[in-house]
């Protein structure tokens, strides 16, 4: 098989910067929201719950055009982005976006399962043991969730590597500025005698799926053996 | 000293306390579900109470009144819980030093090495809770509590979780606490066992009330304090090891009168405790003879209560302290007891249960 064109590498670098800053950037606010799924009740709890697993159920062209009536430069976010010289419709970032929104209900899922996973008896121990809220986080329920962190966070990135309906439409398919890994598998596929790049890009796309996997599995089963190891 | 005062009501259930804790270990004492652990939750600052006022040592951890009620972590009480609770991601060390983190700079260090060795757990020090069995893991939890310099040591039933061999492995460090470190103790327990080897100070609960404190010798020798049930009252003598005998007997000296039972690991010239259980004693009007049981007590009758039940409590004064038997109505009037009279208290040796021996309270 012959290497990969510049376009190709392209795309291949594009995914993986798109899909680290998306997970990267999710990261803190899944967290945030997975805590407060998992240990708080307000009103409203439900509509947030709701609101977070939308992308998971709408269809991602619904997203993306979603995001592009309120993130474009004639939306009510986008102009306000604008002014301050952040442009996201049409632009990488604008694709980390639309990565990050489709990769979240996984992210927050992964993460709020693990939180209910944690003995609050052990965080009320930790209390007495004089260490204040921020404390107990810090050093016993953020530990004991670390493998739960990671499965969302590795979901949420191989979520990015495909995401696919949601990108095109908020920030089309333009090569070297938008045009992801999968955005250039269609694009391919759509030119005549593009099987073979487009092939080479599936089985890079295979091997990266793969790799997240495997090094999920790897960092999920070093921290249960730390936590519940001899 | 704690001073606590709590009201709280909770499903249908009225908790209405208020007591004392003097230096030593004071013993909460009741039925499950007579508040227990509430009390302690109150204390430590893991609920909050209703109504009532909880200070230690001049220092007001709660106050209802004034809106004052601190967090745990402000509290500085090691609570040592019934599960232990160790953090499962942490070594052994790093759990025993968890609380020297947070304690503050000028608070007085109990030294790493001074209570692992006290514990025993210096082989763990580097090993998981996980791999930990549940004896071990108590010791450390005690340990992890008495190291984030604590004012008090709060423990809810510590020893519920684990089986009696377990048990006995566990009550000596108890012991040691009391006596080697002066850090005033409020344990939770429904064992009159424990009661008798570990109490400074006994609280007694029932239905969310305290309905008895006071020394432990004089609670638990009262015939009244029935919410533990007939077979925890017994008497509590204070004795020394004389001699270990070759036949595995052990033989302690009770205000002059010669008591033997099963081996205990105490040193002749020790001091030790034993709860004889009222229901273990049996009375005679005459010095029986042809008796299989060692332990032979001659005392005056001092009072004879009778209840609804087919019961007698006769409590017994003598030389080696109050003895209490628990017999049948029946027998008390065949035997004409009458209160003055005297009598015979008789115990076989091995109605003495070992986890009833222990070494003397600090403050007796």
């Amino acid at each position: 098989m012959e290497g990969l064109g510049p376009e190709e590498w392209q795309a291949v670098a594009l995914s993986l910067r798109v899909s680290f800053w998306a997970t990267l950037i999710a990261l803190p606010l899944a967290l945030l929201i997975a805590f407060a799924l998992a240990r708080w009740a307000f009103p409203g709890k439900q509509l947030l719950n709701g609101l977070v697993h939308l992308p998971l159920i709408l269809p991602p062209v619904v997203t993306g055009y979603l995001l592009l009536l309120t993130f474009g430069t004639q939306g009510p976010v986008g102009g306000l982005l604008q002014d301050f010289g952040i442009v996201l419709a049409f632009r990488w970032t604008g694709a980390a976006l639309a990565a990050a929104i489709m990769g979240f209900p996984l992210m927050v899922r992964a993460i709020r399962l693990s939180i209910e996973a944690v003995d609050p008896k052990l965080e009320q121990a930790a209390a007495t043991l004089g260490a204040s809220r921020l404390w107990v986080f810090l050093t016993v329920t953020l530990p004991l969730i670390l493998p739960g962190l990671i499965a969302g966070a590795i979901l949420a990135f191989a979520k990015a590597m495909g995401e696919f309906g949601a990108t095109i439409t908020f920030v089309s398919n333009i090569p070297g500025q938008t045009q992801t890994l999968p955005s250039a598998i269609y694009a391919f596929l759509q030119t005549p005698g593009g099987e073979g790049p487009a092939t080479r890009l599936v089985l890079i796309s295979i091997a990266i799926a793969m790799a997240a996997l495997l090094l999920s599995e790897l960092l999920a089963r070093k921290a249960a053996k730390r936590i519940g190891g001899a | 000293m704690l001073s606590v005062e709590v009201k709280h009501a909770r499903d249908g259930f009225n908790l209405d306390v208020a007591f004392e804790a003097p230096p030593g270990i004071t013993v909460l004492f009741g039925r499950s579900g007579s508040g227990k652990t509430t009390v302690v939750n109150a204390v430590a600052g893991l609920l909050r109470p209703d109504a009532g006022r909880v200070a230690l040592k001049h220092r007001v951890l709660c106050d209802t009144k004034n809106g004052v009620c601190l967090p745990p972590n402000r509290r500085r009480i090691g609570y040592v819980f019934q599960e232990g609770r160790l953090f499962p991601h942490l070594t052994v060390r790093q759990n025993l030093l968890f609380g020297r983190w947070f304690a503050p700079r000028n608070a007085p260090r109990a030294e790493l090495e001074r209570i692992v060795d006290m514990l025993g757990i210096g082989p763990l020090l580097d090993r998981r809770p996980g791999g930990l069995s549940g004896g071990e893991k108590q010791r450390v939890a005690i340990g992890r509590a008495l190291l984030s310099a604590p004012d008090m040591i709060l423990a809810d039933e510590p020893l519920a979780a684990l089986d009696e061999a377990r048990k006995a492995e566990i009550l000596p460090y108890f012991e040691r606490l009391r006596d080697e470190t002066g850090v005033p103790v409020l344990y939770v327990s429904h064992s009159a066992a424990e009661v008798a080897r570990l109490a400074t100070t006994v609280v007694v609960l029932q239905d969310g009330k305290t309905v008895k404190q006071g020394p432990a010798a004089e609670i638990l020798s009262d015939p009244t304090v029935m919410p533990a049930g007939v077979r925890a009252v017994g008497a509590l003598l204070e004795t020394r090891v004389t001699a270990h005998h070759a036949d595995g007997l052990s033989e302690l000296d009770a205000g002059g009168i010669a008591l033997f039972l099963p081996r205990i690991p105490q040193a002749p010239g020790e001091r030790v405790r034993v709860r004889i259980a009222a229901h273990e004693v049996i009375l005679s009007r005459q010095k029986p003879t042809g008796l299989s049981a060692l332990n032979i007590l001659p005392g005056t009758i001092e009072q004879i209560r009778t209840g609804e039940g087919p019961g007698a409590m006769v409590s017994l004064a003598t030389p080696a302290g109050r003895i209490l038997a628990r017999v049948t109505k029946r027998s008390a009037q065949a035997l004409d007891l009458q209160e003055g009279g005297s009598c015979y208290a008789v115990v076989k040796s091995v109605a003495i249960a070992p986890g009833d021996v222990g070494g003397p309270a600090a403050a007796s």
